[in-house]
């Protein structure tokens, strides 16, 4: 049981790090077309 | 120096009057501004983080209130974001070319910040009817654009974009590009702040789960239950900080302005909830609601996405249209000597220009073609989907694509006076006025939001004296179940989508209650012979004599046409193209007034024309013809057209105004929904009374002058009877303003002049069949919204009262409504 007075603070800090994570990947654009990136996968390119 | 010279204003150098006072902050110094036009101008520009224009800049600013000298408007803002610019963008000058005079008043559109739900409409138009001299003030939600009106003598552009900014929200001159970036930022902060609630719920639940599970059996002990509390009230912090941002911000500004939105009894909700649970977790004892708090942050933002995405697709066939005309138009210069061509914006188009429209590009403005044939996609215009020919001479309407070859165009008319630019003022305006009854919830929600806390207090203090633990839980619960946004959004989603989906379809509508009352609607009268039929000759039956083969008579005779604007002649070219009969070349071309067509096709002669004309080569009399005529749908005096050669009769054209395809259908349609179907008419009564009885309409009047008709829909209304009207639009105008909804027949270029609550764009009748179906399962839908939301807030906010449903039950329940509401009105854009 006392393990979780270290498990606990280390999930808070986890946390705050995947909002971070989250925020550098929005600010990058990240979340703007969720749509279009799936679609260009499926496309050949002819040169290949 | 600038600082020096305290007598000018720091914004515009106009001197600063002695009475003035007005400051705004900028890099941490007070400067004076001569008014509270240069106020807000200068305010906005820190507060967008552009006070390095002021470091930055060689000379004054245009005063707002002053005059633009710049000139280059809008567009030139747009282009090139240079510093110098950014006021200009700001402000709005009283000769800005997006203000429109009209007599006394003026007219213009801005473009609203941070519209959150249906208070915020109430309280902005609130806000600006205070201000004297202001006649109208309309906000679409769907396109966050506020329509104002106001007398010019009596207040400024300046001063009303200043009312709007003075209770929290941002308000611009409207331009396109500033709105799309807009838009994408708060889809962008939507999305991360429902992100954050979402992450920062789950989380929290998980801490929370511990102390459910062990309850009061003492296996949790004392240490770890207020590690566990200590760890959700961090995790609950960004959610309060980042995401809950909307909610107490809408609260803010609505207080702020006297108001009661809806944002206030969900802000109260969770900062009671947030701050009862931090004082529990500071002294160790008491409940703590964090996993309510986050899970209702959480469920709230996502109905409140839920409900941006819905305005987002109602607001996309207008910015379709909006996006359908180019901005840049490619110049021929020196046509036709030279096809060098010169890039112009649209705007500087005037008539008589020519410019090239390669395939695929849209067309600018209205045009004729000059050189080269093509095909046109009209869906934009019309709702049509099937491209359509144009040849040398043909009009093409500006909005239109070019499916085809490049084509040669001359500009008949400037770019803001084109088809296109009519047909958004006629959806602008169609969006800016409101229904009734929505103007009924809007009204209703706030009084609703002084009621519910009143009633939360009460219940509060009911709970303090009978049993003061649950007092605080139950005033929370009260709070946030109660849904004032699904009554306000009942009605206004469901009309979006509706008029979305017409206006895919081809169906415009300008007022708001067109389909409100076309549903009650108990007559409908078709005002003249040409909306029922064609309106225009057209070729009922092709005749073979003597054995001629069909495909060679209609070839023979669009070649002979082929040259003619004559009416009949293009009833005959159309003819032969519906049948696909290509063109044959003819020479010697011969037109005889009155009489008919002669020309060589393939080296032989042919005439045609009237019997007597094609007799004077084919010999003889014209060949007694059967009764083909009979099976003819015609209404008024047929034509007929001959064709022949040397001495012989090749076939027999029947041509007149013909009932449109669908007419009988759309008229049986209403018919079988028990509404009367009149007939009304300026032609002769004998041709009224025949359409009337090919289409089994019961009621013809003929011989009708405009006067008459008025009277005659005037003396239904006097019977309590709900007419809708349908029509031209042009011609009768006065008519159609006496009808209970009117409808028009409106196509091209004729479209700014249309006066009609809806106007149904490429003049098909079963429009108005699809409009009939939208407008009965768009009141179904209101209702179902209005009765749900009415029955789920006398169930929900007693249930809180009485303790039946928690905090977290409530977000729940609340977002549930909204959601509901909002999926419910959209399934009106499908089907």
């Amino acid at each position: 049981m006392e393990s979780l007075y270290l498990l606990i603070p280390l999930s808070v800090g986890l946390v705050f790090g995947a909002l971070w994570l989250f925020f550098k990947a929005s600010d990058d654009g990240q979340f703007d077309d969720l749509v279009g990136p799936a679609i260009r996968v499926l496309q050949d390119d002819d040169r290949i | 120096m600038m600082m020096n010279e305290i007598a000018q204003c720091f914004h515009c150098g106009q001197p600063v009057a002695a009475s003035a006072d007005w400051h705004v902050k900028i890099d941490g110094a007070e400067r004076a501004m001569c008014c509270p036009g240069c106020a807000a101008v200068a305010q906005t520009i820190v507060d967008i983080g552009q006070t390095s224009y002021y470091r930055q800049r060689n000379g004054y600013a245009t005063a707002p209130g002053g005059v633009d000298s710049d000139g280059t408007g809008s567009a030139g803002a747009a282009g090139a974001a240079s510093a110098a610019l950014v006021p200009a963008a700001l402000a709005l000058p009283e000769d800005d070319p997006n203000i429109i005079d009209d007599g006394d008043a003026r007219e213009t559109t801005l473009l609203v910040e941070g519209i959150r739900c249906a208070a915020c409409v109430w309280l902005i138009e609130h806000r600006l009817r205070q201000v004297d001299g202001v006649q109208q003030a309309n906000l679409n939600v769907a396109t966050e654009k506020l329509f104002i009106r106001w007398h010019k003598d009596k207040t400024t552009a300046a001063a009303l974009l200043e009312a709007v900014r003075s209770i929290g929200y941002n308000a611009w001159p409207y331009d396109t590009t500033r709105h799309d970036a807009q838009l994408q930022k708060a889809s962008r902060t939507l999305g991360r702040q429902l992100f954050v609630a979402g992450l920062s719920m789950m989380q929290v639940m998980m801490y929370v789960a511990p102390e459910y599970m062990a309850g009061d059996d003492g296996t949790l002990d004392a240490g770890m239950a207020s590690l566990m509390r200590w760890a959700s009230l961090l995790l609950t912090l960004p959610a309060i900080a980042y995401s809950a941002q909307p909610f107490l911000k809408g609260a803010w500004a609505s207080l702020k302005a006297r108001a009661l939105g809806m944002d206030v009894p969900v802000a109260l909700g969770i900062m009671a909830a947030f701050f009862g649970s931090v004082v529990s977790t500071f002294r160790g004892t008491g409940e703590v609601y964090y996993d309510s708090v986050t899970m209702f942050i959480f469920l709230l933002l996502a109905s409140r996405y839920l409900e941006m995405v819905a305005r987002r697709k109602a607001a996309s066939a207008l910015s379709r249209l909006r996006h359908g005309a180019p901005e840049l138009a490619q110049r021929l210069a020196l046509w036709p000597e030279s096809r060098a061509t010169d890039t112009v914006p649209a705007s500087v188009l005037v008539a008589g220009d020519h410019i090239i429209v390669k395939g695929g590009e849209a067309v600018t403005a209205d045009c004729v073609v000059v050189d080269g044939s093509t095909a046109v996609d009209l869906s934009l215009l019309t709702g049509e989907s099937a491209p359509q020919r144009k040849l040398v001479g043909d009009a093409i309407p500006g909005g239109a694509v070019n499916a085809g070859s490049p084509v040669v165009l001359r500009v008949e008319r400037p770019a803001r006076d084109s088809t296109l630019a009519g047909l958004l003022k006629l959806v602008e305006r169609a969006g800016s006025a409101k229904p009734q009854i929505a103007q009924w919830a809007d009204r209703t929600a706030s009084w609703f939001v002084a009621a519910l806390l009143l009633f939360a207090a009460a219940s509060f203090g009911f709970w303090s004296w009978h049993d003061a633990a649950r007092a605080w839980p139950v005033a929370i619960a009260v709070l946030v179940v109660s849904c004032p946004c699904a009554l306000s959004l009942a009605t206004p989603s469901a009309l979006a989508a509706a008029t979305d989906r017409l206006l895919g379809k081809g169906a415009l509508i300008v007022q708001p209650h067109v389909l409100e009352t076309l549903h009650r609607a108990t007559h409908i009268v078709f005002d003249k012979t040409g909306t029922l039929t064609e309106g225009k000759p057209t070729v009922q039956s092709v005749d073979a004599i003597d054995g001629a083969r069909i495909i060679g008579i209609l070839r023979v005779a669009a070649a002979l046409e082929a040259g003619s604007a004559h009416p009949i002649a293009r009833a005959i070219g159309a003819a032969a193209a519906a049948h696909g009969a290509g063109a044959a070349g003819a020479i010697k071309l011969q037109e005889l007034a009155g009489q008919g067509m002669e020309g060589m096709v393939n080296g032989v002669r042919y005439r045609l024309g009237t019997a007597d004309f094609v007799a004077g080569i084919a010999g003889d009399r014209a060949p007694a013809m059967g009764s083909a005529a009979s099976a003819v749908t015609g209404v008024s005096p047929m034509t007929t057209v001959w064709l022949g050669m040397q001495g012989r009769w090749l076939g027999r054209f029947l041509i007149n105004d013909a009932l449109r395809p669908e007419a009988r259908q759309t008229v049986e349609y209403f018919q079988r929904l028990g509404k009367t179907v009149v007939l009304l008419s300026g032609d002769q009564q004998a041709l009224a009374g025949k359409v009337a009885g090919q289409l089994g309409i019961g009621e013809a009047i003929g011989d009708c002058l405009p006067e008459e008709k008025l009277t005659y829909v005037q003396e239904l209304q006097r019977r309590g009877a709900v007419v809708a009207m349908v029509g031209d639009g042009i011609n009768d105008a006065a008519v159609l303003s006496a009808a209970d909804v009117s409808f028009a027949m409106g196509s091209g270029a004729t479209l700014a002049q249309v006066h009609a609550d809806c106007v149904l764009l490429d003049a098909r009748l079963p429009l108005l069949t699809d409009t009939a179906r939208s407008a009965e399962k768009t009141t179904r839908v209101i209702r179902q919204n209005l009765a749900w939301a009415t029955l789920y807030n006398l169930v929900a906010i007693p249930g809180a009262a009485f303790g039946v449903l928690n905090p977290w039950l409530s977000g729940v329940g609340m977002a549930a409504s909204s959601a509901f509401v909002v999926l419910n009105a959209l399934r009106l854009r499908r089907g």
